[in-house]
């Protein structure tokens, strides 16, 4: 008896709603992007469970380029944060408000 | 109950607190090490879902390089104890009473799935994994278009990297 896909589903939901929480409330840069990986993460459990549930593999497919892009993202925003701390001296986004309305 | 529902409930559970914890560490490599324990219990959950190679993917690129890249900024900046300031009115009393309803939301559609769907018994989940031989099948024929854009993907990010993080003469 294995366990029921909706399972995955709620604890996919779960995460990706403590990734928002995260993402909202974290005032370092760095654990902001974090966040966002938290997010994709719950993003791909969903995708693999619905690959499960409808017996394709599509859906692991796109898991394999959602980690790709992850990957990318990652390189690319974290250089992002180097180039920022260089600059501002400090990886409080609250400091970094030269676009804030 | 039995053994595919006990690994299930322990690597949730362990999933919930690394997210948790990330969202309460004041040290950012203490949200890391979060992080990480969340992807492991995760790849273990793939495993259980029967897609192996995923899980492998999983450990090796997010856990392995991706967290790295994560530690190693940590360390290069020093990034210290998180400055706190107040959050605003706005998220207080609209953002968090948003996000409870979201989960409702969500637990009430899935409660309300077709009885004997897919979705709601897991019926449609066999026992038998995912093959890696059928997956890389899918990858490099209906998929080979979408997955060589990846590699200049990855090429084009490796050269903004190196573009942005480069010291100003």
């Amino acid at each position: 008896m294995s366990v029921p896909v909706s399972y995955y589903l709620v604890l996919s939901a779960v995460l990706f709603g403590l990734g928002v929480v995260a993402f909202v409330f974290k005032r370092n840069v760095i654990t902001i992007f974090m966040a966002i990986e938290l997010m994709l993460n719950a993003v791909n459990l969903a995708f693999v469970a619905f690959a499960r549930a409808y017996n394709q593999l599509d859906g692991l497919v796109f898991v394999f380029f959602v980690i790709v892009v992850a990957a990318a993202e990652a390189a690319v925003g974290l250089a992002i944060v180097i180039t920022l701390a260089r600059n501002r001296e400090s990886l409080n986004v609250e400091r970094v408000n030269l676009l804030k309305f | 109950m039995s053994l595919p529902f006990l690994v299930f409930f322990a690597c949730a559970l362990l999933a919930v607190v690394g997210a948790v914890r990330l969202i309460l560490a004041r040290e950012p490599i203490h949200s890391a090490l979060a992080l990480i324990l969340l992807m492991i219990s995760l790849a273990v959950l793939y495993l259980l879902l029967g897609a192996p190679f995923i899980a492998a993917v999983q450990i090796l690129v997010y856990a392995g390089a991706i967290m790295v890249l994560f530690v190693f900024v940590i360390m290069v900046l020093n990034a210290g104890v998180e400055e706190r300031t107040d959050f605003s009115k706005i998220a207080k009393y609209a953002g968090l009473p948003l996000a409870f309803f979201l989960l409702l939301w969500i637990a009430h559609w899935l409660a309300h799935a077709p009885a004997g769907s897919a979705i709601a018994t897991g019926a449609g989940a066999p026992t038998v994994a995912f093959s890696t031989v059928e997956l890389s099948e899918q990858l490099f024929r209906p998929y080979l278009f979408p997955f060589e854009a990846t590699s200049i993907l990855i090429l084009i990010a490796i050269l903004g990297a190196l573009v942005l993080a480069r010291k100003e003469e």
